[in-house]
Parts: structure tokens; sequence; C-alpha cells
């Protein structure tokens, strides 16, 4: 209890400090208040974005309605690029030869930002749910992939050899050692994964769609509103940190259900 | 014929030097049914990899293993090693790494029950059925992969150094455990150490390694009965004796039987 007090100490702090030299900074650079925004402006612009959504706007949807749109791409794209990813590893990091022949293309891929892709999909499939999603897949493949894959080579050799000696099957020698044995390492990965989605749902949505958060920071772009701009942004920091939170919760959970964590 | 033959085995390593290790070299060797043997010896005397090719985890060079007269290709559940770092999975409970066995031998779920139980209750376990694996002291976690090794029943127990990790006391409280087992359950245990008094403790015959190569040394009977062993004994540490001796005779590369 007295961590938790503590730690609810130093976040709050934390975030006034923030907020206090962001006010300072803004009264002392003596920029055009239309341009840098002080924290009142833009928390009047967050209201109005939650209430009536951002006015001379071409579309009349509120930030609640594209968060919706935004959650609803990521999580499909998330789980695609992590269950794809996670399969594609397990099998791929059991069999060193095909890795051997995969691999050299994936490092060849994988260095190029996600978002590079996007005039391609856009031609191709033109724009909606789909662009943003196909970058937020892009974005957490390849880090799901190739930790997989090394965490099934990571493998402790002695359970392999537990389960050779105990005849499992290629499939229950997957299901009930492999897996399992990488899982810590994938949660990891996972974590990882997505942080880095998170990122690229915003930059996909930026241009590949109508909706969504990252459309709204263009929008507010066109429309002039530096105010509506920075509430956009910030709410797409805290859904992030929020996003973390839960996973990092997930990951602790997994540590511990493991025999890893600090079990007292 | 005896139940397991050792003939002629050699194992070479190749590796990225012009020489290929010899791990092995020329061992010939039988072990009969219910018998208790040590492999004795100083590292790199290639006792883990005799234990290995007899279990099924290492081919052989050139010679020939066989097991009640198959030769031996491949591990099986029928055999099953015992390894010096438990192998036991961090994520299962004591209970279900004891029956992941019975789990591929597609036990039903109520023999399955009784089965680790029983299993448990050798090994005295009972209380930590649902405890994990990093809840346990090391002893404890050697003894589940015991239960785990005898609850599918297997006619030979490979165990590979399995007190390696532990303390002295530890160790021998096991010993004791491993010895009492064998005269209940009657297996047939290759026991690989580099502990003489361990060896002398629990085996019916100590078969002594010498290093570079693996060679077979000699092979040193036990005449103490199993059910009643003393570590402060006169026999025993005559039995001891008889170890040092072998062990102090130098390079004499012939191989000899004391009886």
């Amino acid at each position: 209890m007295k961590k938790h007090l503590k730690t609810i100490k130093r976040v709050t702090i934390s975030f006034v400090s923030a907020l206090v030299l962001w006010q300072v900074l803004c009264m002392t650079l003596g920029i055009n208040e239309n341009l840098l925004p002080g924290p009142l402006q833009a928390w009047r612009a967050f209201v109005e974005l939650c209430t009536v959504g951002l006015q001379g706007s071409t579309s009349g949807a509120t930030l609640l309605t594209h968060i919706g749109d935004s959650m609803w791409r990521f999580v499909i794209g998330y789980l695609t690029s992590t269950i794809v990813g996670v399969s594609l590893g397990l099998l791929l990091g059991q069999s060193q030869r095909a890795f051997g022949y995969v691999n050299p293309v994936i490092q060849v891929i994988r260095p190029i930002a996600p978002i590079a892709w996007l005039p391609f999909i856009v031609l191709i499939i033109g724009i909606g749910d789909l662009p943003a999603i196909i970058i937020i897949f892009i974005a957490g493949f390849f880090t799901v992939l190739l930790s997989t894959v090394s965490a099934v080579k990571k493998i402790d050799k002695v359970y392999l050899k537990v389960s050779e000696n105990f005849g499992l099957t290629r499939w229950q020698r997957l299901s009930k050692i492999v897996f399992p044995a990488a899982f810590p390492a994938i949660a990891s990965s996972l974590h990882i994964a997505l942080g880095t989605c998170w990122i690229f749902l915003v930059s996909g949505e930026m241009v590949g769609s109508q909706t969504g958060l990252g459309f709204l920071v263009m929008d507010a772009k066109n429309c002039l509103r530096a105010d509506a701009l920075i509430a956009v942004i910030i709410t797409i920091g805290i859904i992030g940190f929020i996003l973390d939170v839960l996973v990092s919760a997930f990951e602790h959970k997994v540590k511990e259900l493991w025999g890893l964590g600090i079990n007292e | 014929m005896s139940y397991i033959e050792v003939k002629n085995v050699t194992i070479k390593y190749d590796n990225d030097t012009a020489e290929p290790f010899l791990a092995l070299s020329d061992v010939s060797l039988n072990i009969e049914r219910g018998e208790f043997i040590c492999l004795l010896g100083a590292s790199g005397c290639g006792k883990t990899t005799l234990l290995n090719a007899l279990a099924g985890f290492e081919k052989v060079t050139s010679g020939s293993i066989t097991i009640d007269g198959e030769p031996v290709t491949k591990p099986c559940i029928n055999r099953i090693t015992i390894f010096q770092n438990y192998g036991l999975l961090p994520w299962r409970t004591v209970e279900s790494n004891v029956a992941l066995g019975l789990e591929v031998l597609k036990v039903s779920e109520n023999e399955q029950k009784t089965r680790i139980s029983a299993a448990l209750e050798t090994v005295g376990l009972t209380k930590f059925a649902q405890n994990r694996p990093n809840q346990l002291s090391g002893g404890m976690k050697q003894r589940v992969a015991i239960a785990r090794a005898l609850v599918v029943n297997p006619d030979i127990i490979f165990m590979d150094e399995p007190f390696g990790a532990l303390d002295a006391i530890t160790r021998m409280k096991l010993q004791e455990d491993v010895r009492k087992l064998c005269v209940k359950e009657k297996k047939t245990i290759i026991f690989v150490t580099h502990d003489i008094e361990e060896a002398v403790y629990l085996s019916d015959r100590i078969v002594v390694l010498t290093p570079n190569p693996g060679r077979l040394k000699g092979i040193i009977n036990i005449s103490m009965p199993q059910a009643n062993r003393e570590r402060t004994s006169t026999d025993f540490i005559r039995a001891r004796e008889k170890v040092f001796d072998i062990f102090n005779m130098g390079n004499v590369d012939t191989i000899e039987y004391y009886i």
C-alpha cells in the first residue's frame, strides 16, 4: 500500500510539473497562442472534441467515435500480426534450415518503415480501414516473428530431451513443450510490438483513412487548430500508456504463472 | 544373451578442428535385468556419452548397443532418463509435471490421478502436488523427476549425475531413497557419477571409465546386499578401497575384473 502511494505521488508530481513547464514555456516564449496553445486551450479543445467534434471539420464525429474506430483497427491489426507472427515463428524456430532460407529476405524487409508501403496499399486497396490495419500488421509482425524464432531456438535443450524421451508427437511437443517454454519471451515481444503497433496506427490513419486518431491529427492541422491537435496528441499518448500498463500486467502475470517471477 | 549389450562402441565427434574428438573408444559391456550399474569416472571420460548412447540420445560411430535384443536407435518411454538439472517444466505444477508421460500414453483421467498420487507418495511429495517446481528445493525437484519417471513404469531408468547439483546431506538422503526404491521397484538402473562413495553405496557393479580417450578401465562388483548397506561398515570401506585401487593403477590398458 505504501509503495502504491509512493507511485501515485511520483506520477502526480511528474504530470503536474510537465503541465507547469508547458504553461511557463507558452508564457515566456511569447509565441502566438494559435500556434502554441497552452494547457487550458488544449483542455477546451479536448472538451469540444468530446462533445460536438472538431468544429469546421468535414467529419462531425466526436473524439470517442474516432477512438473507437482507431481501437477497432488496432485490435484487428495487432491480433493478426501477433497470431501470424507467433505461429510462423514457432514453425521457423524449430527448423534451422527453413529459417536460413527465409531470414535473409526478412532482414531486408524489416528495416523498411511500415509507412513506406502505404502508397502501394492505398493505390491497390484504396482508403478505409484496411490500410491502417495492414500498416499495424507490418509494424508488429517482424518483432513478434523474430523474437518467437529466437525464443524457440533458446529453449533449454533438456526440455527437448524430455519431450523426446517421453515420446511426444510433433504436435504435443509444440503445444506442451515448445510453445509454453518460449512463451515468456514471446510475451515480452508482444509487449514491444504493442507499442510499435500503436505508433504506426497513427501514421497509417494519417494518410490511409477518413476516421480515427491519425485522421483527426491531419484534420486538426487542416483546420489550423493547434489546440485540438495537441488535445489529440495527448489522447494518443494516454491511450498508448494505458495499453502498455495492461500488457505489462499481462506479461507480469505470465512470468509469475511460468514460475519466473518472484514467488513468495 | 544379456539384457543390455554394448559391443565395441566407439563414439567420435566431428568438430571443425582437424582431429575428430574421440569420446568413447571400443567399450564393451553387458548388463543384466534388474542390475544397478554406476558409470564412474572423471569428467571427460565419456560416461555421460555412454549413457546418452544407451538412452538413444546419441548415435554410436561404430559398434552396437542392443537392449533386449533390439538395437537402440532413439529414446523411448520405456527407458526414462533423469537429468542433473531436473528437466521439470516450470509452467506446470508438480502433479502435472508427473502427468506428462501419462498424457502421451493416453491414460484415462481417473487412472492418471491414482498413478500420480502413488508416484508422489513413493517419493514423499504428496503435500506438494499443487506447487510449482520453482517453489521446491533442488532435492525435491529431483524427486519430482523421479516420480515422473516411475509413473510410466519404465524398464530402465538412466540417471545422469542426478544429485550433482545437491548439497552433501540432501545427496545422501536421496541416495538412500534411490537405493530403497531400487530394492522395491526392481528396475534396471544405469547411474552416471563422479562420486566414488555414491557409486559404492548404490551399485551392484561399478563400471570405471578413464578419459582421453574415454575407455573402460575395469568393472568392480559390489557384493554387499542392496537391502542393507552402511556407509561406515568395513565392507563398504573395503569396496571403496577397490575403487581407489583401480584409479591409482596408472595407465595400464588391460581390463581387469575384480570379483
